[in-house]
């Protein structure tokens, strides 16, 4: 009887393993199946190109150069996270120019896409959050200098939720006796920092603070003044626009604060920058600008 | 919505689970029959349970960036780790090894001494021993180490963001997935993808918790553990 109990363990155990091996076997299977979906996509888009080879070319000369190899490109974007939708709309328009041309595109918040970016992680484009992660990898020389633009620029707005009875017509108005609490950013994150200078400019950052609740980032903040737990709040103008259950109050007074800034640059270490350039042309042209002003940013130039 | 973190995340937790079964057996076997200095293996062999997955993450990135050596080799070969799915599968069997191996050194140390010192006497090779003592006698302690490093494959976030990036299609996993749906304020999303994993992970663990049961436990509660509790006033 122990035998057979034995016999069926080590059996048990032979058939997880081969399972566990197997399901991995599969999925790499799997993945060699969508890398040849995209490969047979690629001769598509590849005809598409063909087709159309003569206007392409006249159009633009990179593009027939690095199609020559007769290979989809990839392009390697970091963009910051909180441009996740709006790239990826743009991508696709991008795309229907320039069809040969793969967009590896990498969220995250830039102080990461910095990091990896500094430890050699492919990135042809860099679009931080924020000034101070492009400076610092432009002091490492990792930069392509003459690339470097302001693409956006975010505002930083007073909101309250939307079915707020008591209506706030400015800044000042948080002192207000039924505003109890005010959420805003720590002064470690940058809305925190951003909001600490519009209050101080306006001389009753130390009435603010009485009332206020600290969030360790621009959503938790967003997330307090949705559910109502906090009567106001400060944020992005881009954080209000995507929520329907804020209202904005009013824009931050005009040089109350340092402009909030997202620049965009081609990382010096990449392997095609005539397209990392074409990508980043692209992001400034007024196709593109009218993407982002609908996710509330606002174009630079 | 898009389905394909979920299969991404499935292949890379369960790869994971494959790699962390065969060097956490590997290594609790090593650990389990060292004299001295064990201590020391345990301790770095635990690590990566201690330190924050950010931290992890960075040491990955670094071994395995092209800055290194190695990364530069790996990438020539063909093979770049950076930002590719078998990066996220390094990271998340390096963060869920500690639970597997732990699961089972634990396993390991139940056994009763005197039937390794019998087979020994018997004249098995500690290879024999290994094999047909040690794993079938520790196995229900390996597999809740299997399971528990599955469930931990497939939540993990901040090792897999550093060194696999987030990149949909590619690299991005549930847990990614909830992340970027949080960025963008997809509330919907984020719940949905939770939900998911919630659901996978609790099946996993109640899938391993009924085959136990039935192999231990089970024969035990029905016969002597009656008993026990009749006598016992």
């Amino acid at each position: 009887m122990e035998n057979i109990v034995k016999k069926l363990i080590s059996l048990w155990l032979c058939a997880t393993l081969l399972l566990g091996l197997g399901a991995c076997g599969s999925t790499s299977e799997q993945t060699d199946n969508n890398i040849a979906d995209e490969e047979t996509g690629t001769t598509a888009t590849q005809e598409a190109i063909n087709e159309t080879a003569e206007d392409e070319d006249a159009i633009d000369g990179t593009t027939e150069d690095s199609a020559s190899g007769g290979k989809s490109m990839e392009l390697y974007v970091s963009a910051a996270a909180s441009l996740t939708d709006a790239v990826t709309e743009l991508n696709q328009i991008f795309n229907e120019v320039h069809p040969e041309v793969e967009l590896v595109v990498n969220y995250g918040s830039s102080g990461k896409l910095q990091q990896q970016i500094e430890e050699g992680a492919p990135a042809d484009v860099f679009v931080s959050a924020g000034q101070k992660q492009m400076n610092a990898l432009e002091e490492q020389n990792l930069v392509d200098t003459d690339s470097r633009i302001d693409l956006l620029e975010n505002k930083v707005v007073l909101i309250q939720p939307a079915t707020a009875e008591h209506e706030l017509a400015s800044f000042e108005d948080v002192l207000n006796d039924d505003i109890k609490m005010i959420a805003i950013g720590e002064s470690s994150v940058p809305v925190g920092q951003y909001t600490e200078a519009i209050f101080t400019n306006l001389g009753i950052w130390d009435q603010v603070q009485t009332k206020a609740n600290f969030g360790q980032d621009v959503r938790n903040v967003l997330a307090w003044v949705e559910t109502g737990d906090a009567d106001c709040g400060v944020v992005y103008a881009t954080d209000a626009a995507i929520s329907d259950k804020v209202k904005v109050v009013t824009f931050a007074p005009e040089g109350s604060h340092d402009p909030v800034i997202y620049p965009a640059a081609v990382m010096a270490g990449s392997d095609q920058p005539d397209m990392a350039k074409a990508y980043l042309n692209f992001l400034t042209s007024p196709e593109a600008s009218a993407v982002f002003e609908r996710y509330g940013f606002d174009p630079v130039n | 919505m898009d389905l394909s973190p979920l299969w991404i995340s499935m292949k890379i937790a369960l790869c994971a689970t494959v790699v962390t079964l065969i060097f956490g057996v590997l290594a609790a076997w090593c650990v389990f029959r060292m004299r001295r200095g064990w201590q020391i293996l345990d301790g770095l062999f635990t690590l990566p349970m201690v330190l924050p997955p950010t931290v992890v993450g960075f040491g990955l990135l670094v071994i395995f960036g092209r800055n290194s050596g190695l990364g530069r080799w790996l990438e020539s070969v063909g093979l770049p780790v950076v930002f590719t799915w078998y990066g996220a599968v390094i990271a998340a069997s390096v963060v869920a090894f500690p639970l597997l191996y732990r699961a089972t050194r634990g396993a390991f140390e139940q056994l009763d001494p005197d039937l390794i010192a019998c087979a020994r006497t018997l004249g098995m090779t500690e290879w024999q021993i290994f094999h047909k003592i040690l794993i079938p006698n520790a196995w229900p302690g390996i597999l809740s180490g299997v399971v528990l490093s599955f469930a931990r494959s497939m939540g993990e976030f901040g090792a897999t963001t550093l060194i696999a990036g987030n990149i949909p299609g590619r690299t991005q996993t549930m847990a990614l997935a909830i992340y970027s749906a949080v960025q963008n304020n997809k509330k919907t999303l984020a719940t949905r993808w939770s939900l998911i994993i919630m659901v996978i992970s609790f099946v996993a663990i109640f899938l391993m918790n009924l085959t136990l049961k039935e192999r231990k436990t089970a024969h035990c509660y029905n016969k002597c553990g009656e008993k026990q509790r009749e006598m016992t006033p």
